[in-house]
């Protein structure tokens, strides 16, 4: 009996492994795929029926008995059947969860290949006019266009072009990329090799996140066997050694030359000087994999699906407190309300969803008053956040939004490649700041983490944890830096606060210290009682 | 480790952007990258030793110092945190008797911080010795410090 059992990181971190075994010794044959997606529903279980895959889940181990003879009370019937699966737009992981990821036969038995095949029956212009014509924007977050920059690449003279797929997906609340490449390498490589046809390149890296083992393994396998696929075109994959910051385009093209990750000023674009100097196409893992549809399907099919200037579909990520997490990729246009509440059931405690911070920790924290904004790069960035990498995280009403203002300081503090000021110097003052204005919350306590400085190493802690921060203290702290003039009242605070972000908003070099003050501002703006600040206007005519 | 080196070097070449690759493998061989082992390095490579230190010291993977036996990686990260992650951190510290990014003094298990494994609808999250493990709760910890004790 065939039974199919996912080999994603997230299925095996909830024991898939154990259980395709315990299959595999009742005399199963066993076949690990990638993940559907919905993790409340993992270790997740199909069975091959006369009347398809019907899925048990979750299951341990010891239910090996009742899910062969059907009894088991976890049965959820069709997998593609079920709300969550049902209202997908499926286009770039229509294979993930279905099939072998590294078996060949399988990738060519469900149209694999077919666009790269389309691809290069067509000359390089006429492949990045497809991908113009599909409306594709840049997966990562910036949303650039990506036939303009592959465009870009096609025109530049250089000797030797790359192309560059970005796998560095650092930010929290996201793992589609993690688990297209656990789940269909096949496609990323196909996207890669219609892009280095497109723009006449040789040879391409994927850059991997070293948190990503599974990813870097499956990823490796699936180069060496499609090698002759893809030739002439080769691909090696490079794994990354723990640095947030090399997931900015540049920084990563710097790791890769073997440098420290730092970023590089731009101009030039990397797609005239960009990996050892050539011209270098350089994308997110989304926007290379949604490639093979576009050159199989038409670019059509692709951009007849969407909203406004955002055409397509977009792996939406439902993560943190949430009831329902996983991948859900529908067309641009759903409503965040509706992705949190409706899809993802809104939050696992079953306490009342507070804030979802949306794209990472770069992101913007949203209150459930935003909750009407559609899924749409414009909408986002009109409102003071951004899409990102699609990743929704979900927070129940125990969160303080002080602490994680504070959080999102300390984390580009520790993450900053240093290159220029108003991120290696703003972020800590950041932290400085918002632990004043924590401090001068009533009864404030500081957060259980606060003292664990990771700045130094993970010294411990020195302050001693029954102090209150109050005035003396906190007078003496500042005396130490600034002898005069310091207000240090929670408004000048704040306004001081706003200012920093300011500062690091437009002087910053990249997005790490250019978009930290979204979460930030975002946490200020929307709960300012958190910080000791009275309710905004807005909120309380509500 | 300088035959290591070497070897490495011939079979993968010598190249500047070899650098982290080789970074990679001397850790794996030797468990962490020694200073001693910086020269060498930089030798093998044609870099100055300033400029290999400084990418050794950028990069959050490479050690300096050994590790414990066991190593638990644990998420700090805003979707972990949303679920109840920052009280779990607390929590293993305490458990397993080290603080956040610390060895403890026996050697037996090194508690690091990881930003995002990417399983982030199932945490809070950690990697013990390699191995994800997702919802860690308190009965989770206990099976975490039971292994380590090990």
């Amino acid at each position: 009996m065939k039974i199919y059992v996912s080999r994603d990181m997230a299925s095996v971190a909830l024991g898939a492994d154990d259980v395709a075994h315990a299959f595999t010794e009742a005399g199963c044959d066993v076949i690990r795929t990638g993940s559907r997606g919905l993790f409340s529903i993992e270790p997740l279980v199909e069975v091959e029926t006369a009347d398809g895959r019907i899925g048990y889940g979750p299951v341990g181990p010891g239910d090996v008995a009742a899910v062969l003879d059907g009894t088991h009370p976890n049965r959820l019937g069709r997998i593609d059947a079920l709300p969550f699966f049902a209202g997908q737009q499926r286009f770039t992981f229509a294979r993930c969860g279905v099939i072998d990821p590294v078996c060949l036969d399988d990738y060519a038995a469900t149209s694999g290949w077919k666009g790269l095949d389309a691809a290069r029956a067509l000359a390089p212009q006429a492949v990045v006019d497809a991908v113009k014509a599909s409306g594709l924007r840049g997966r990562g977050g910036a949303g650039f266009p990506t036939g303009i920059k592959w465009q870009t690449v096609l025109d530049a003279p250089g000797d030797a072009k790359y192309i560059v797929c970005n796998a560095d997906e650092g930010d929290s609340g996201t793992f589609a990329d993690r688990m297209l490449m656990e789940g269909d390498p096949y496609c990323l490589i196909e996207g890669m090799a219609i892009a280095a046809h497109a723009v006449g390149a040789h040879h391409g890296y994927i850059y991997i996140r070293s948190e990503y083992p599974f990813a870097i393994y499956t990823m490796r396998l699936a180069i060496e066997r499609a090698a002759q696929r893809i030739a002439p075109f080769t691909l090696e994959v490079r794994e990354g050694a723990g640095a947030y910051v090399c997931g900015e385009e540049t920084a990563l093209l710097d790791s890769i030359e073997g440098k420290r990750g730092q970023v590089r000023a731009k101009p030039p674009l990397p797609a005239l000087k960009g990996l050892f100097g050539q011209p270098t196409v350089i994308n997110n893992v989304l926007s290379l994999a949604a490639v093979p549809f576009i050159l199989a399907e038409g670019a059509e099919a692709y951009a007849a699906v969407g909203f406004g200037r955002s055409r397509g579909t977009m792996p939406v990520q439902l993560a943190g407190n949430v009831r329902h997490g996983g991948l859900y990729e529908i067309g641009f246009g759903i409503t965040l309300g509706a992705l949190v509440n409706a899809i993802g059931g809104g939050t696992a405690s079953g306490r009342p969803v507070r804030a979802v911070q949306v794209g990472g920790p770069l992101g913007a924290y949203f209150p459930p008053s935003m909750f009407h904004l559609p899924f749409d790069y414009e909408a986002f960035a009109a409102a003071g956040g951004l899409i990102g990498h699609a990743g929704i995280t979900v927070f129940d009403d125990s969160v303080d939004m002080a602490h994680m203002a504070r959080f999102a300081m300390e984390f580009c503090a520790v993450e900053s490649c240093g290159k220029c000021t108003p991120c290696r110097i703003g972020s800590t003052r950041g932290v400085e700041i918002v632990d004043r204005i924590i401090g001068m919350r009533p009864h404030a306590v500081m957060p259980a983490n606060a003292g664990i400085s990771l700045l130094a190493g993970g010294a411990e802690e020195k302050r001693d944890p029954s102090l209150r921060w109050d005035d003396e203290v906190l007078g003496k702290a500042l005396y130490s830096r600034s002898p005069s003039r310091i207000d240090t009242s929670l408004d000048a605070q704040s306004d001081l606060l706003r200012d920093l972000c300011d500062t690091m908003k437009y002087g910053s070099l990249c997005a790490l210290g250019g978009f930290t003050p979204y979460p930030v501002l975002s946490a200020l703006d929307y709960f300012p009682e958190d910080f000791g600040l009275a309710k905004s206007v807005q909120e309380a005519a509500e | 480790m300088d035959e290591f080196i070497e070897g490495w070097t011939a079979q993968n070449g010598a190249t500047r952007d070899r650098l982290l690759p080789l970074l990679h493998a001397v850790q794996e061989e030797a468990g962490h990258v020694d200073d001693a082992i910086v020269p060498v390095i930089a030798k093998a490579l044609n870099l100055s030793r300033a400029d290999v230190h400084g990418v050794v010291t950028f990069y959050h993977d490479f050690r300096r110092t050994p590790q414990g036996r066991h190593v638990v990686k644990l998420c700090r990260a805003e979707s972990c945190q949303a679920r109840g992650g920052a009280a779990i951190e607390a929590a293993a510290a305490q458990r397993l008797g080290v603080a956040m990014g610390q060895t403890r003094s026996d050697g037996a298990v090194s508690l690091e911080p990881v930003y995002c494994l990417g399983l982030c609808a199932i945490g809070p999250n950690a990697l013990v010795d390699g191995r994800p493990v997702a919802r860690i709760d308190g009965a989770a910890l206990e099976r975490i410090a039971a292994e380590v004790a090990a």
